[in-house]
C-alpha cells in the first residue's frame, strides 16, 4: 500500500493553504481601496468638485464631468426602470413558468453577459450613426439603459417573488382585481427590492467607460442639451490616467468614483437585506 | 377590451421589447461585420495575424489567441484564489465572518474596471518590468489584473453553490469519521460542482469581455506573444483602440471582430445556462 499522510496532517496543510490564499485575496482588495483613498481623498476639495476641468484636466476640478455623469445616469434609469420593472411584473404575476418565461429570462441573462464594448459598438452604429444623434447624452443614455436593463429585471423579479402569496390571496378575496393587487399591495411591498435594482444600475452606470466612450463621446464642456456630447467621471479618469495628463487629478477622480459606487452599492445591499428579512 | 386584459398586453409588450434589444444588438453587429468576413474569407480573417486595416489586411488570429491566453491566465490566477476564499468562507469560517465578508466582497465587484487598470499601470507594470523584464505592459499584467477582477464573481457564486449543499451530507461524512477537509473535498465540493463550474464560466465571460483595464496594461502590440512578458492586443482592445477613427472596410473589420467576441461570449453564456439547468 502506498504511503499516505495522516488525514489530520493533510487537513492541517489544506486549511493553512486555503486560509493563506483567502488572506492574500483580501489583502489585494484592501490594498486597492486603501491606495485609492490615501492618494485620492486628499485631492478631493470643494473646489475640485465645483470647478470645471481646465487645460484638458491638468488643472481645475471635475464639475462638468459630474454633470454629464448625472444626466447620463438619470436618462438611462428613466428609460430602463419602466421597461425592467414591467418585464419583471409580467414574468412573476402574469405568466406561468413555461417557454415564454424561459425565453425572456434566458434573453435577460444573455443580455447581462454581453460585454460593454459590444454594447458600445451597437450604440455607436445605431444611435450615433444611423439615427444621427451623434456623440451625445441621448446616445449614451439609450445604450446605458440597455446595459442596466438585465440588472433591473433580475432584482425586481426577486423582490416581487419575495412578497408572500398570502398578500395576493387576501386582496383577491376582498374583490380587488389583479392590477389593483399589483399596484396597491405587491409593488409597494417589493419597493425596497426594486429600488435596490435601480441603485445597482446607478452604480454600474457610474463606473462604465467602454460604452460611453463611443456613444457619449468625451467633450469636456458641460452638456446643456440631450444632443450635446458629455464626458463622465469614469471616462475623464480613464483619459487622465491613460494619457498621463495629471496623476493627482486622476487619483482624486478615482476616489470620488469608487466611494460613490461603494456607497450606492452598500445602500442597495442594505435595502435588499431588509426586504428579505421582512418576508422570510 | 377590458382594462385587465389591456394591462396584460402592455406588460407583455414591455417584456418583449426588453428581449428584443438583445436581438437587435445581434442583428446590428452581424449586419455591419459579416460583409467583411465574407470579403476576406472566414479562414483568413480568424487565422491570419496580419492586421493592417489601411492596406486591406484584416487578420485577427493574433488577437483571438491573445484574448484566449489572457483569459486562461486570469483563470489560472483567479479561480484557485477565489475558490479557496469561497471554501474558507463557506466551510471553515464562523457564520459571523461570512456574513461580514461575503457582502464586502460583493461590493468590491462594483469597483470600475478603469480603476483596476489604473492600479495595474501604477503598481503591477513597473513591478513586472523591473523584476521579470520586458516592457511591463504585457500578457502577464493583463492576466493578473483580470484574475483579480473576476475574484468577486467567482467567490460569490461559489459560496452560494457551497452553502446550498445540505448540512446532512456533511454531518453524515463527519459521523463516518472523516476529517473536515476530507468532508469538504469528497462531499461538499463535488455536490455543487456544476454551480462552481458556472461561477468559473461567468468569470471567463467577464474576463474575455473586459476592455478598459486590459487596454491600460496589456501593451496592445499586434503579434502572437512569444512569452507572458510580451505585450498583446485582445479582441476587445482592438475594437476600443480603433473605433474612434476607423471608416469604411476598417470599421466593418472592427464589427467583424465584435462578431467573433460575441460568438465566444454566447458560447460561454449558453454553456453556463445549460450546466445550471441540468441541476
Amino acid at each position: 500500500m502506498a504511503w499516505r499522510l495522516h488525514p489530520r496532517i493533510t487537513q492541517g496543510v489544506a486549511k493553512t493553504v486555503l486560509w493563506t490564499l483567502t488572506g492574500l485575496t483580501l489583502l489585494i482588495l484592501i490594498f486597492i481601496i486603501v491606495n485609492i483613498s490615501v492618494k485620492g481623498l486628499p485631492q478631493v476639495t470643494l473646489s475640485f468638485l465645483s470647478q470645471d476641468p481646465q487645460d484638458m484636466g491638468r488643472h481645475g476640478g471635475i464639475f462638468s464631468t459630474i454633470v454629464a455623469t448625472v444626466y447620463l445616469t438619470l436618462l438611462a434609469i428613466a428609460l430602463a426602470s419602466p421597461l425592467g420593472v414591467g418585464t419583471a411584473i409580467y414574468l412573476t404575476e402574469y405568466t406561468r413558468e413555461g417557454w415564454a418565461t424561459r425565453i425572456i429570462r434566458f434573453g435577460a441573462e444573455c443580455l447581462a453577459g454581453v460585454p460593454s464594448i459590444i454594447l458600445g459598438l451597437f450604440g455607436f452604429v445605431l444611435f450615433v450613426m444611423k439615427l444621427g444623434f451623434g456623440w451625445s447624452i441621448i446616445s449614451g443614455g439609450l445604450t446605458l439603459a440597455i446595459m442596466v436593463l438585465p440588472i433591473i429585471i433580475r432584482t425586481s423579479e426577486e423582490a416581487i417573488k419575495a412578497v408572500p402569496q398570502e398578500y395576493r390571496q387576501v386582496c383577491y378575496s376582498l374583490g380587488l382585481s389583479q392590477w389593483q393587487t399589483i399596484t396597491r399591495i405587491v409593488l409597494p411591498s417589493a419597493l425596497p427590492g426594486i429600488t435596490t435594482g435601480i441603485m445597482l444600475s446607478v452604480g454600474r452606470s457610474l463606473g462604465e467607460t467602454a460604452v460611453l466612450l463611443f456613444t457619449a463621446g468625451a467633450a469636456l464642456r458641460t452638456p446643456t442639451s440631450f444632443f450635446d456630447s458629455g464626458r463622465t467621471m469614469a471616462v475623464h479618469f480613464y483619459i487622465l490616467a491613460r494619457e498621463g495628463i495629471s496623476m493627482p487629478n486622476a487619483y482624486g477622480t478615482a476616489a470620488i468614483l469608487m466611494f460613490s459606487i461603494l456607497l450606492i452599492n452598500l445602500v442597495a445591499y442594505g435595502l435588499m437585506q431588509r426586504l428579505m428579512r421582512r418576508y422570510s | 377590451m377590458d382594462k385587465e386584459k389591456f394591462i396584460e398586453r402592455v406588460l407583455f409588450l414591455l417584456a418583449l421589447s426588453s428581449i428584443s434589444s438583445l436581438v437587435i444588438i445581434t442583428i446590428f453587429i452581424f449586419v455591419e461585420g459579416l460583409p467583411l468576413i465574407m470579403h476576406t474569407g472566414l479562414k483568413d480573417f480568424i487565422l491570419s495575424s496580419h492586421w493592417a486595416p489601411t492596406k486591406g489586411f484584416f487578420g485577427i488570429g493574433a488577437m483571438i489567441v491573445s484574448s484566449l491566453l489572457v483569459t486562461l491566465g486570469a483563470m489560472v490566477l483567479g479561480v484557485p484564489l477565489g475558490l479557496a476564499c469561497a471554501i474558507v468562507l463557506a466551510e471553515f469560517s464562523s457564520e459571523r465572518l461570512r456574513r461580514l465578508l461575503k457582502p464586502t466582497l460583493e461590493l468590491l465587484a462594483g469597483i470600475p474596471s478603469v480603476v483596476y487598470g489604473f492600479l495595474g499601470v501604477i503598481w503591477l507594470v513597473p513591478l513586472i518590468r523591473d523584476h521579470l523584464g520586458g516592457p511591463g505592459l504585457s500578457l502577464l499584467a493583463a492576466a493578473v489584473i483580470l484574475g483579480i477582477m473576476i475574484l468577486p464573481t467567482v467567490i460569490s457564486i461559489s459560496i452560494d453553490a457551497l452553502t446550498a449543499v445540505p448540512d446532512v451530507y456533511r454531518d453524515g461524512s463527519i459521523a463516518l469519521g472523516a476529517t473536515e477537509w476530507q468532508t469538504v473535498r469528497r462531499v461538499a465540493l463535488p455536490a455543487p460542482s456544476s454551480g462552481i463550474i458556472t461561477a468559473v464560466i461567468l468569470g471567463m465571460g467577464r474576463a474575455v469581455g473586459e476592455t478598459m483595464a486590459v487596454i491600460m496594461v496589456a501593451g496592445n502590440a499586434i503579434k502572437l506573444p512569444a512569452s507572458v512578458l510580451d505585450p498583446v492586443r485582445t479582441l476587445t482592445s482592438n475594437i476600443a483602440l480603433e473605433l474612434g477613427y476607423a471608416a469604411g472596410r476598417h470599421r466593418e473589420a472592427l464589427f467583424a471582430t465584435g462578431i467573433v467576441l460575441f460568438v465566444i461570449i454566447m458560447i460561454l453564456n449558453f454553456s453556463a445556462t445549460l450546466i445550471t439547468r441540468r441541476r
